[in-house]
């Protein structure tokens, strides 16, 4: 095995809060959807900042307003944001949001829009932004030891091969992280179904395992009572079943490869909370790609691995998302989007060391600040988890 | 050698293929990965990238073992060789 990690560095931006970062981005964080159009208009005025808009922020409460705070903070806190910039409607739960990322010790600053209107907003936001960026583009880069940068994973637009091949190699890099002292995490509850006493098997701790089928059990009672059918469609989805999956536990069993064959689950995790220390983590979550990758950003994650079969062109605003297949069709129609082709592993061409190793290979050029496909063809997206309906 | 299908475990009632424009009939060369040994097959279907063939004779309602693990139930009974996917087999969960 070529690869030791020991020693293995990267160089990126140390935070005030001490975490490493490996992008350097000014955000401007809109706290509802009705800020959409004036976070766009301040990215629009000052360059090198980024609007990241989303559709939802009115009416919410109870724990599903929590997880929008804490998603939004948590966006603003990863060590990938060097500066925010938060619009609400009204200065109470922007305030919130502000105090929440202050935290950190980054810059944020909050702007509300009534009793100033968009125009006057955006001119003052378009001030704190301007500084912000400038500030950012001073601050240099350092060296970090490996075991500093945060890996998440999660798989989409799944087929056979995910399950043969590309989650295996994340699997076998996981593996070699979670060695390694790394701080992990992959989630997907309702496509553990079918493989979920062999996650449970994993678990460090028996608590660890009867926290794990809580919140696994839990996700099944939301399944049973509001199904309309057996879910095929929809989990596993029409593109998974078109690759060739036929229910979800063959889904479930490829999905899970994704933990290696080493790792031991370390902990476990409410959606968009930061864990407390390294090791691997399970997030209870959504397989929806965008809303499970916005989750990890928003828990503090720095780099995602995202194996696929059929080909989902994800990305995320914050967080650097490294795509591999090991489907020959969707390497040869849409290659543009895959960051590690190991194709080779189902030709006996290349084997499972030598594809985790690949894929470790690209995760450090990556944190180093090469783009990945994504970022490249500008794969920006960021999708709340809603609970239920707002008020 | 070009390899047409990869089946987990020795253990499995499937195989899945791994190459384009695979004819009924064509002789295809099958690898287990974990026990890493070749087979070799006649399929009896056209069957796309991705999907999968049945390696062994399986009734209606039996279970459809995968990674050494049961992944569903067959709705039909199916041949080796045979195309296996949600016409033929389904779900036992939800």
């Amino acid at each position: 095995m070529g690869m030791n990690l020991k020693g293995a560095a990267f160089e990126g931006w140390r935070r005030e809060n001490g975490r490493m970062g490996v992008r350097n981005h000014v955000i401007i964080l809109p706290v509802d959807d009705l800020s959409n159009a004036a976070a766009e208009a301040v990215a629009n005025n000052i360059k090198g900042a980024m609007a990241i808009p989303h559709a939802y922020g009115r009416l919410q409460f109870g724990a599903d307003l929590e997880l929008h705070f804490r998603t939004l903070i948590g966006t603003g806190a990863n060590p990938n944001v060097a500066g925010v910039v938060v619009i609400g409607i009204e200065p109470g739960w922007t305030g919130r949001i502000v105090e929440g990322i202050a935290k950190s010790g980054k810059p944020v600053e909050g702007f509300a829009i009534e009793q100033n209107g968009d125009i006057n907003t955006i001119a003052n936001a378009s001030r704190a932004a301007y500084k912000m960026v400038k500030h950012a583009s001073r601050l240099k880069k350092t060296k970090a030891d490996l075991v500093e940068l945060w890996v998440s994973t999660k798989c989409g637009e799944s087929d056979t091969t995910s399950g043969l091949a590309s989650c295996p190699t994340v699997g076998n890099a996981f593996d070699k992280l979670w060695e390694n002292g790394n701080t992990l995490v992959f989630g997907e509850t309702s496509e553990i179904t079918g493989g979920e006493h062999l996650v449970a098997a994993r678990c460090r701790t028996p608590e660890i395992a009867r926290q794990f089928m809580a919140m696994f059990d839990r996700y099944q009672r939301v399944i049973e009572a509001n199904k309309t059918n057996d879910l095929s469609e929809s989990q596993p989805t029409k593109g998974n079943i078109e690759g060739g999956l036929t229910t979800i536990e063959e889904k479930a069993l490829g999905n899970i490869q994704k933990i290696g064959k080493k790792c031991l689950v370390d902990g476990v995790l409410d959606k968009a909370e930061a864990p407390t220390g390294p090791g691997l983590w399970f997030m209870d979550s959504s397989s929806a790609a965008a809303e499970m990758v916005t989750l990890c950003a928003a828990s503090g994650y720095a780099v995602h691995f995202f194996p696929t079969g059929q080909g989902n062109v994800i990305g995320n605003p914050i967080l650097p998302v490294i795509k591999l297949t090991a489907n020959p069709r969707t390497q040869r129609t849409m290659s543009e989007h895959i960051d590690v082709d190991v194709t080779g592993l189902l030709q006996k061409q290349m084997n499972m060391d030598e594809a985790g190793e690949a894929l470790l290979d690209c995760m450090l050029r990556t944190a180093d600040g090469e783009l990945t496909a994504a970022e490249l063809l500008g794969h920006r997206e960021f999708s709340l988890t809603r609970l239920y309906e707002s008020a | 050698m070009t390899i047409h299908f990869v089946v987990h475990d020795e253990g499995d009632s499937v195989g899945v293929v791994v190459v384009e424009g695979l004819k009924a009939s064509n002789r295809i060369n099958g690898w287990i990965m974990d026990q890493d040994k070749m087979i070799e097959f006649d399929a009896k279907s056209d069957i796309p990238i991705g999907h999968k063939l049945a390696i062994k004779p399986i009734k209606a309602g039996e279970a459809i073992i995968k990674y050494g693990v049961d992944i569903g139930k067959a709705v039909a009974d199916i041949a080796p060789g045979e195309h296996l996917h949600v016409h033929n087999v389904k779900t036992k969960r939800w």
